[in-house]
């Protein structure tokens, strides 16, 4: 099946299980999630999620419209992805000596990232980027030896002035 | 006024102009079932809460509101998991309240504790475990706004014990907002227009009439439009009766089991006129070669019904009853122009060819007047004594299918059935609910296998008990016939773990043990004289058990896997068929 990327973006009303609401609905319709993301908004009675799935143009269409039946879906937007900026946070913990300390240090610096955490034989090494950039700062990494990454789900904005609010009639209660 | 919890709940359904309420007591729920003693409505003591959820599908089916059942924590919760899950498959509006564990309580495997929300989140509409006492009116007006309205289909809402006893000041809001559920209600006026458009060119179009009909109502809209623009329909095994199959343009049922001419009609059509239908796979066949000329116009509530088994051509989200009351509307405006001809499709040629299908295709079943009892035969006969005027609920398998095929339905909510899930031991409990929905001056029969009953029967209890006087008729070909068929067709008569020996349990005592009336059939005339005296017993539920023959198989059958193509009208045709097959295969090999 041809399957591509898609980033949806998802605004949810705040409330307990609505995450497992969302992922369940995806395991049971066997929808393919690559990542999701979740985290509060600008109005704390609303979250939004990030998800990232593989579908073809048919199955895309019927993972909007099966969402959007979850009553605690108030909006969700197919992020254009050439008009979007994605995201990635990815820690790594890489192996060092006093030898490849520093060149670990200089690979840090180039891809623009963090030293966050220095012991005797290890660091910390934090990243935000694209999933591309991530797999590449990683691969320069493990000559060095990785003993353990952690790597988010994608999270993304539109570029320029308009937002995900614009025109919508979220009209909430005023006590939740 | 401070209240408790438990009286909330009370206060709430009577608000909501709730008169009936299925449910069962236990430990979590208990507070509740204190002001229950002064409620508006009435409570029907049940003896399973699988009984209490169809029943309240069952009064829903019947009567287009909302049914509402109420149970204990865990296990009682969970014994409702089957009758939300056919809810939802048959968007049946049921409100279902559980109790549960005090929320200090919960996530301690306590007594009785089971993670309901969580076990029945893919089978709602919509479900809330209510975190607050203030929040159980709210919660529950919402639960009942979200069941009736859009598509319809169950909410749960879970009560924690300590909420139930907790006291708050009482305050009741009509209004509800839902920010993240909006239905739409009407249809796209463009898309309206182009639909019509479409049909106005057709030479071959049909209604593909579903489930959606009968629960918005919209026979009679449905009738005017057809009517007007002289396409044939054919009726779903949900919207059976939503379209008279008395009308000369009822093409009859479709489906693996329908008429010969629904089948054929949606096969040869050259558009679909799909009406709150789905195109499930025991309509379409293998999708690849369903109706394979024919554009689709669809119109559903839902949204994601349009475009996900079927590509649409016009597609249009709405109630079905207000975008049929738009081309109404619409074709009244050409007529008061004096336009409307042009809007009419030419179909004269294609409903000769359905009519000819009609006289050459029909049912077939050979009842010998001194040979065993035709099961088909018996429901024609139970339809022959109550009549048009009945309610008919089925269970599943093959007397579900002969009684959907065999009986002429007239008007929706006429025929109720477990369709989408499947549900084995639908009919008794679900006829009862039915009973309690229409009243005492419309009969309803419960048409049941003998497998399908021995799942539920402890419900005549209910039904004897609350004076709800359905006649349970009981179709007893002492085999899971359904399956015996399968396994026949296609596991070449191996039987395996088919046979429920008639007699086992003798139904008759079982009948007496209710004490209720109890007749046995084994012969037509047997049959006739039975039911005869079973209609003029009106103050008590019934049994009725026909003995029948077990070697009868359903057809037409449309074979699992294949196209509506291959419509095959009797056994005898069947098993020439797969001889045919098989000597053209050895031929090649």
């Amino acid at each position: 099946m041809n399957t591509h990327r898609h980033v949806l973006s998802v605004l949810v009303e705040n409330r307990p299980g609505v995450l497992t609401r969302v992922a369940s609905m995806f395991a049971r319709r066997n929808y393919n999630i690559h990542s999701l993301a979740v985290g509060p908004t600008e109005d704390e009675r609303v979250s939004r999620l990030t998800v990232v799935v593989g579908a073809e143009a048919v199955q895309l269409e019927q993972i909007i419209k099966q969402l959007n039946k979850l009553v605690h879906v108030l909006k969700i937007i197919e992020l254009d992805t050439e008009a979007t900026v994605q995201r990635e946070m990815q820690l790594v913990k890489v192996t060092t000596t006093p030898q490849t300390r520093s060149q670990v240090i200089d690979v840090v610096e180039v891809f623009r990232a963090n030293v966050i955490d220095v012991d005797h034989d290890s660091l910390i090494v934090e990243a935000a980027g694209s999933p591309e950039k991530l797999e590449a700062l990683l691969n320069m990494l493990l000559p060095y030896g990785v003993r353990e990454i952690v790597r988010s789900g994608t999270i993304a904005l539109s570029r320029g002035n308009r937002s995900i609010t614009d025109g919508s009639k979220l009209r909430m209660r005023s006590v939740v | 006024m401070q209240v408790t919890g438990a009286q909330a709940v009370m206060m709430t359904l009577d608000a909501l102009g709730i008169d009936t309420v299925f449910g069962y007591p236990g430990g979590a729920i208990l507070p509740a079932y204190d002001p229950l003693i002064d409620a508006g409505f009435q409570h029907i003591l049940v003896r399973h809460e699988q009984g209490a959820i169809h029943m309240a599908e069952g009064y829903a089916q019947a009567t287009g509101r909302v049914g509402v059942c109420i149970v204990t924590s865990g296990p009682a919760a969970t014994n409702l998991v089957t009758g939300l899950a056919d809810a939802m498959m048959d968007s049946v509006p049921v409100l279902a309240i559980t109790g549960q564990v005090a929320l200090s309580a919960i996530g301690s495997d306590a007594f009785q504790e089971a993670d309901v929300t969580g076990i029945t989140m893919p089978i709602t509409k919509h479900n809330e475990l209510v975190n607050s006492v203030e929040r159980i009116p709210e919660a529950l007006k919402e639960a009942y706004h979200i069941a009736k309205s859009g598509r319809p289909g169950p909410v749960l809402v879970d009560l924690p014990k300590d909420l139930l006893q907790q006291s708050f000041e009482w305050a009741w809001d009509e209004t509800v907002d839902l920010p993240g559920y909006k239905p739409t209600v009407r249809g796209h006026s463009k898309m309206v227009r182009e639909a019509l458009g479409l049909i106005a060119q057709a030479k071959q179009p049909v209604v593909y009439a579903g489930g959606g009909l009968v629960r918005a109502d919209a026979g009679e809209e449905l009738c005017r439009f057809a009517r007007l623009l002289n396409v044939p329909v054919v009726t779903t095994l949900m919207a059976r009766g939503v379209f008279p199959d008395t009308d000369p343009l009822s093409a009859g049922m479709p489906g693996m089991h329908g008429h010969y001419t629904g089948i054929r009609a949606l096969q040869e059509a050259d558009l679909l006129i799909t009406l709150g239908a789905r195109f499930d796979d025991r309509v379409t066949g293998r999708p690849d070669g369903f109706a394979p000329n024919a554009q689709v116009i669809h119109v559903d509530v839902d949204p994601a019904e349009i475009g996900k088994n079927r590509a649409v051509d016009v597609p249009i989200v709405g109630d079905v009853k207000v975008v049929l009351s738009q081309f109404l509307a619409l074709l009244d405006d050409k007529d008061a122009k004096g336009e409307l001809d042009a809007f009419i499709p030419d179909t004269a040629a294609w409903r000769t060819h359905l009519d000819n299908y009609k006289e050459v295709h029909p049912l077939r079943f050979d009842q010998q007047h001194d040979g065993p009892l035709k099961p088909q035969h018996a429901i024609e006969e139970v339809y022959r004594t109550f009549g048009d005027d009945a309610v008919y609920v089925a269970g599943v398998g093959q007397h579900q299918m002969w009684a959907a095929q065999h009986i002429p339905y007239t008007r929706g909510r006429q025929w109720i059935n477990s369709g989408g899930l499947g549900t084995m031991g639908f009919a008794v409990p679900a006829a009862i609910g039915v009973k309690a929905g229409v009243g005492p001056d419309v009969s309803v029969i419960a048409i049941d296998g003998d497998g399908c009953f021995q799942m539920t029967f402890q419900e005549i209890a209910t039904a004897v008990q609350h004076n709800l006087p359905v006649v349970f008729c009981v179709i007893n070909n002492g085999y899971l016939g359904m399956v015996r068929q399968w396994q026949r067709l296609f596991y070449d008569n191996r039987l395996s773990q088919v046979a429920l020996p008639q007699g086992l349990p003798d139904l008759m005592k079982i009948a007496d043990a209710y004490g209720i009336p109890g007749f046995r059939a084994t012969t037509s005339d047997e049959a006739a004289l039975v039911l005869d005296k079973a209609k003029t017993i009106t103050d008590r539920p019934v049994l009725i058990e026909f003995m029948v023959d077990p070697d009868e198989l359903v057809f037409p059958m449309v074979p699992s896997g294949g196209t509506n193509d291959e419509v095959i009208e009797s056994a005898e045709e069947w098993f020439e068929r797969t001889a045919a097959l098989a000597a053209a295969g050895q031929e090649q090999a």
